[in-house]
């Protein structure tokens, strides 16, 4: 370990706990067995704070903090799972089912989609908001894979994983609010993107059916995400 | 103890959630035993009765048919059940809700028909122009995720209900489970 780097001493749920100066909340949870629930956060990707799910209380201030972006301090007292932030954590959840038009039975990631089981393990059976029910294009133009709108999340791993990982950039994120939308090249049919090499990685990280093999029948995608922590460790042993 | 009083029904779905509930196979004697069935479209009775204790719901409110039954046995039922997705979220009944109502009948009526085109009107349920979940249109008690929910599941929730408690379905089902 790096000498000058110091270790901060503070508390999650009453729990004590250490870690180095540069690490977050959220890793410092789990490394210590404490579940947060996130969606957009990814090992390996750069946090965003995008999803807002992983958001924690610090005593002393009335403020919520998305413990995937915030840094330890020391003395700190972490709270994960108070009944406000259960309260916010379902709200969000009921704002992404409703935003979009996600149909988990005939979904090609039923039974393999972050968002079902987050929806599952958070205990949402159904969203009191009324539904959007947009329409939504679905693009098929690439040769092996197909971007369904209806079921994104704008969570960004896509355009994290393919510019950090791959380093192509092939995705990017167009619009403000409900009109943002993820994009390949240009806003070019990604069968028809330059900068696409195929890799994949966009597909495998994605948490819904939004990111799919062509071909892939209802509850027939399965993510295989181990790539991403091995890719990392590699990367991170050679320089 | 005395019986309680026990319905079922389905509106916009395919009736898999009455066949998940079929599926508690020798459970269903167990049960008959502590139930009365008043009202259901597995008996044969055609009125909803005045009072009931407990209803399952099946299906989405897409028609107007739907929501006048809806509304007639939400104020005949104690216990408000929304069984399985399409009473919960309106699942596949709302793939249509992007569209117009008279887009999505003359696409399965007109467009895609070689003889006898024509749009039914008489003797069938006006769509409404969104198909709702349950919850949207009547006050609901009780949730049931699932596509259908686990035979399981439900039987768990139907017992929690005879014992007078709020069923907790984390872990038991989910949605397009």
């Amino acid at each position: 370990m790096n000498p000058s780097i110091r270790v901060k001493t503070f508390k999650i749920d009453d729990r004590d706990v250490s870690a180095r100066e540069d690490e977050t909340i959220l890793a410092v949870a789990r490394q210590n067995g404490i579940f947060i629930p996130s969606l957009c956060y990814m090992d390996g990707l750069t946090p965003i704070g995008a999803c807002r799910l992983c958001m924690v209380e610090i005593k002393g201030s009335t403020k919520l903090f998305a413990s995937c972006v915030t840094r330890v301090e020391e003395g700190i007292e972490v709270i994960t799972n108070s009944k406000r932030l259960q309260k916010y954590r379902l709200r969000i959840l009921e704002f992404l089912f409703s935003e979009r038009n996600h149909i988990c039975s005939v979904c090609v990631s039923n039974g393999h989609c972050e968002l079902q089981s987050m929806a599952d393990q958070l205990g949402l059976t159904h969203v009191r908001v009324p539904y959007r029910y947009p329409i939504q294009p679905v693009d098929a133009t690439h040769e092996r894979f197909v971007v369904d709108h209806n079921r994104c999340i704008l969570c960004a791993r896509c355009v994290r994983v393919c510019d950090e990982i791959e380093g192509a950039h092939t995705w990017d994120i167009m619009g403000r609010g409900v009109e943002a939308r993820v994009i390949t090249d240009l806003n070019k049919p990604w069968g028809e993107s330059e900068s696409c090499t195929n890799c994949s990685k966009c597909v495998h990280v994605c948490p819904t059916g939004a990111l799919s093999e062509k071909g892939k029948s209802t509850a027939e995608m399965k993510k295989k995400q181990q790539f991403l922590p091995y890719l990392t460790w590699i990367r991170e042993g050679r320089t | 103890m005395s019986k309680i009083s026990f319905a079922t029904v389905w509106l916009d779905g395919c009736s898999g959630c009455h066949m998940s509930f079929l599926d508690i196979d020798q459970r269903l004697i167990e049960l008959a035993e502590k139930v009365d069935v008043v009202y259901s479209p597995l008996v044969d009775h055609k009125e909803f009765p005045l009072a009931v204790d407990v209803t399952l719901v099946e299906g989405a409110v897409s028609s107007d048919e739907d929501r006048e039954k809806i509304i007639n046995i939400r104020q005949k039922t104690k216990t408000l059940v929304s069984l399985g997705d399409c009473a919960l979220t309106a699942n596949v009944p709302s793939m249509r809700n992007p569209f117009l109502v008279k887009d999505v009948l003359d696409r399965a009526y007109m467009e895609n028909v070689t003889i006898n085109r024509q749009i039914p009107r008489e003797g069938v349920p006006r769509l409404l122009p969104y198909s709702r979940p349950v919850h949207e249109v009547v006050s609901v008690d009780v949730f049931i995720p699932g596509c259908p929910p686990p035979a399981d599941a439900i039987y768990f929730a139907l017992c929690e209900l005879l014992e007078g408690r709020m069923p907790d379905l984390t872990g038991k089902t989910r949605f397009g489970a």
